[in-house]
């Protein structure tokens, strides 16, 4: 069974998101404030969480996906796609609404769980927890429209 | 029942036709291989106007590359 170009892309790009991930999540939660902590400072944590998670996370996709083409042109000695065509586009699409609904449902959870007077730091815990799985169910809904057609 | 309707003759076409590699045929059509390859698996019906650029590069009227109907046999050929 021979895996293309798109699919390999789709299962680095998952690889990748969970371990850049797990690896930043493990770096910056315990840098969390403890003792009593007024809510700006919070805040002020989870911004920067964020911020940070977004900034890294696009400079490792870049790295990561240079030096996936590289190592793709050395094994393969074929040369990677230089466009997107429908196919990719109709897949991308779907790909997305996937992921969108997977946000949207978290970001419904992460409402709710404030009407009902939790902690801000499960709020943003939750945001940021399905931002993550919205990202894998994007790479995954990419590789399964890919593998089984669309 | 196929979830796809619309079937095609690439393969066999593509054999006939100094047995031209998916690639070759690819860049014909100015898609990538990856298409070519969900085409011929049947898991991708195209757009009107990429049935039309793979029947030109056969220079081939629609019909004889393109058919609607249950593609079940044909995947199992």
């Amino acid at each position: 069974m021979s895996v293309t170009y798109q699919e390999k892309k789709s299962i680095v790009s998952l690889i990748s998101a969970i371990l850049i991930f797990i690896t930043f999540f493990f770096f910056m939660y315990p840098q969390y404030p403890e003792g009593e902590i007024d809510l700006s400072e919070t805040y002020s944590y989870w911004g920067f969480f964020v911020l940070i998670l977004t900034v890294v996370s696009i400079i490792a996709h870049i790295v990561i996906s240079i030096v996936f083409n590289i190592f793709f042109r050395i094994t393969t000695k074929e040369k990677e796609p230089a466009f997107s065509d429908e196919l990719d586009k109709l897949i991308d699409l779907k790909a997305n609404r996937n992921s969108f609904f997977v946000f949207i449902i978290g970001f419904i959870i992460a409402m709710a769980s404030l009407t009902i007077g939790e902690r801000s730091q499960l709020v943003f815990i939750i945001l940021i927890g399905s931002g993550f799985t919205s990202d894998v169910v994007g790479s995954l809904s990419k590789i399964y429209y890919y593998r089984r057609g669309v | 029942m196929s979830k796809h309707l619309v079937g095609n003759h690439i393969r066999k076409l593509r054999f006939h036709y100094d047995e031209m590699t998916q690639q070759q045929l690819a860049d014909k059509a100015g898609v990538t291989r990856q298409t070519i390859v969900a085409l011929e698996k049947g898991n991708y019906s195209p757009s009107l106007e990429l049935a039309f650029r793979i029947a030109l590069a056969f220079n081939l009227p629609l019909e004889e590359v393109f058919f609607y109907g249950d593609t079940t046999n044909l995947k199992n050929k």
